[in-house]
């Protein structure tokens, strides 16, 4: 667990304690902000790890999002003209890991990508896949968490976001659609996208979200960042401005094109240039934001906190105590196979 | 129009001019009179734009009323046919012109035979026809037969999904299915030509049988056969709907209006749009309906008779048949 305040209870408090523990005045500089910089030294020696999924029919431009994200061929996907897209008979999920770095930053990412995910004439239940790989790594992390002799740093190979990506019918979510939030909203942090929204007009765009966060409401599908999770009001008022403008209407590109003297990552149509980074154009920019620049950290957290933290509770009703404990240290086997 | 009647001294002269060149004046004018109809049918997944490109191929608002259900209807949606009739004049031709709209097709998450529905009502519009082709009275026959079906592509995918693949061999029997590369706005140029022979590629792959262009005769003119070329290289159509007009270039034009720039629905560089229109109605319209009359009405014919004939055997064989075969003690 990470640091944990212990407060005393209240009737074992010292009468002579002081009972603010809070709004303490320093008359002085004490150097407590100098914790910062440590940890940021600290981070940056050991990089983190984030690990993200991708969800949606083939063709909506996962790949190519991702390669976006990074700016960098992430993806392992070739997007030369010759390739032959071969649609799976069942879901897979394939992960690639890559380290990259970025001022000195290490970043160790993981993209678990889910070909074959509703492309079949019959997508009945195409997301137990999925939902047993997330659990599966819930399953991997609580194992270590419970052993004896615990590594220092347990790898953490959990799912800390997961990207759906809708097709821009401009209409409303499908019934595929809503199954598949409706399930996964609860055990990972869902980040739904409108892909391909170069198709739709500005108008078009703000409609199709309307419709969307009235369908998610109605269904009680709750997509990062999660309402209940706001830590306070600033986080709050923070949230609602991106809440209000989720899902994000996105567009992927990897190319870059010459726009007034300058190298641009969009795409070249006939009748004018999509310059992804452009937030006039599209919404890339708020969703690269969300993910890496300022929700980051948050997203691990509300995994480990509260995804994580609720597949343990699970686990650890259904399991004996006994056979759990520290004395015993492994679950047994067969307890997991049967509840996975 | 007027049937020209040569003056009759030149009748007088030429003793092999019977007169019969007037025939297509006569049909033309009979058939103006009259009035054509035609039966499209739009199917594909929600969301490919069917609506829009029906309104823009037909200048009308044939979809003004269309009621948008709630969420718990989607979730139980299955697959309805729609029809939508309209009556369009220009210059004195009148056109009775029927929709067909197949909604919840591809919508559900198990979406197995969901084309049944729609070959069910190919199949019944055939048999009304067989029936009142049979019957006594033939004088007001009504053909709601479909002449043409317009399959909507998804842009998105990498060419045909397995949905589209059984949705056209399970009827390209049946009606005369013509491919279109719907939303096409959202695709590069180069992207659009991947596609469109991909598609061509997995058609042939698949032995899915579209609609064939008839082959020019060989005395057409040069440009008609270039334009001919051109239309069976365009297979599928990519196009792109718009029933709003929008200003690009200081002239008005049916488009859609983005932040990057204006796509025009009508403009042949930017999409099939024109090509299909063409098509559609001035070239191949009357091709359609005869090709369904010939081939696939025949067919259809033909298997009932046949199916038909097979019953009455079974029940002549039925009833005759067990005097002399004495069934076995089971």
């Amino acid at each position: 667990m990470e640091g944990e305040l212990v407060q005393p209870a209240p009737e074992e408090t010292p009468r002579d304690a002081n009972p603010a523990n809070v709004g303490l005045e320093l008359f002085g500089y004490v150097g407590i902000e100098a914790v910062l910089d440590q940890m940021r030294i600290k981070t940056m020696k050991t990089g983190f790890e984030f690990n993200l999924m991708v969800v949606g029919q083939s063709g909506l431009g996962k790949s190519t999002m991702v390669n976006t994200l990074f700016k960098s061929k992430v993806s392992r996907k070739p997007t030369g003209p010759g390739y032959e897209e071969r649609i799976p008979k069942t879901v897979q999920l394939q992960s690639i890991t890559h380290v990259i770095e970025e001022k000195g930053v290490k970043m160790k990412l993981t993209v678990t990508d889910t070909p074959g995910f509703g492309d079949q004439i019959n997508n009945e239940n195409c997301w137990d896949p999925i939902i047993k790989y997330i659990n599966e790594q819930y399953e991997k992390y609580l194992r270590e968490e419970i052993l004896i002799s615990r590594k220092r740093k347990i790898p953490d190979t959990r799912v800390h976001s997961c990207v759906y990506f809708v097709p821009p019918t401009g209409h409303w979510l499908r019934p595929l659609d809503l199954e598949f939030m409706r399930r996964l909203s609860k055990i990972v942090n869902m980040v739904p996208v409108i892909a391909k929204a170069d198709t739709l007009t500005l108008e078009e765009r703000a409609e199709f979200k309307k419709r969307i966060q009235k369908d998610l409401k109605a269904h009680g599908i709750s997509v990062y960042p999660q309402e209940d999770f706001d830590d306070n009001s600033d986080d709050r008022i923070l949230n609602n401005k991106i809440r209000d403008k989720m899902p994000f209407a996105v567009v992927g590109a990897d190319k870059e094109h010459q726009v007034n003297g300058k190298r641009i990552l969009g795409r070249k149509t006939k009748w004018g240039i999509i310059e992804v980074e452009n937030p006039a154009h599209c919404e890339f920019p708020l969703l690269r934001d969300l993910l890496i620049r300022s929700h980051l950290q948050d997203l691990k957290d509300i995994t480990h906190n509260v995804h994580y933290e609720s597949y343990r509770m699970q686990r650890l009703n259904e399991s004996n105590r006994l056979a759990l404990s520290p004395i015993n240290g492994l679950l047994g086997k067969d307890e997991v196979e049967s509840d996975l | 129009s007027q049937i020209h009647m040569p003056p009759s001294s030149a009748l007088q002269d030429d003793k092999e001019y019977v007169g019969f060149a007037t025939l297509p004046n006569q049909v033309h004018r009979k058939s103006v009179k009259k009035g054509f109809d035609f039966t499209l049918m739009v199917a594909g997944e929600s969301g490919l734009g069917k609506s829009t490109l029906v309104n823009s191929l037909f200048l009308t608002d044939m979809y003004r009323d269309r009621k948008l259900l709630n969420a718990e209807e989607r979730i139980t949606q299955t697959v309805e046919i729609t029809k939508h009739v309209v009556d369009i004049e220009e210059k004195g031709v009148k056109l009775r012109l029927t929709i067909v709209d197949t909604p919840g097709f591809g919508e559900a998450v198990n979406n197995t035979e969901c084309w049944k529905p729609v070959a069910d009502y190919i199949d019944q519009q055939f048999e009304q026809y067989f029936r009142d082709e049979s019957g006594l009275n033939r004088k007001n026959i009504q053909d709601n037969r479909v002449h043409c079906c317009l399959y909507f592509i998804s842009p998105f995918g990498h060419g045909l999904r397995p949905l589209d693949v059984e949705f056209m061999r399970a009827l390209h029997q049946r009606v005369n299915i013509v491919p279109i590369l719907a939303k096409a706005d959202t695709l590069t140029p180069s992207e659009v030509e991947r596609k469109k022979s991909k598609i061509r590629e997995e058609i042939e792959r698949y032995g899915i049988r579209i609609y064939q262009f008839p082959e020019c005769d060989s005395d057409e003119d040069e440009d008609f056969k270039l334009q001919d070329q051109a239309l069976k290289e365009s297979i599928p159509f990519a196009v792109i709907g718009s029933n709003m007009v929008v200003e690009a270039k200081g002239r008005r034009v049916r488009g859609r209006l983005y932040p990057w720039g204006i796509v025009e629905v009508e403009n042949p560089a930017h999409c099939d749009f024109v090509k299909l229109r063409t098509m559609l109605v001035k070239t191949h319209m009357q091709d359609l309906k005869d090709v369904t009359r010939e081939t696939h009405y025949e067919n259809y014919r033909a298997q009932c008779i046949q199916s038909m004939t097979r019953m009455v055997v079974k029940e002549r064989n039925r009833k005759y048949g067990g005097t002399r075969h004495k069934c076995p003690p089971c």
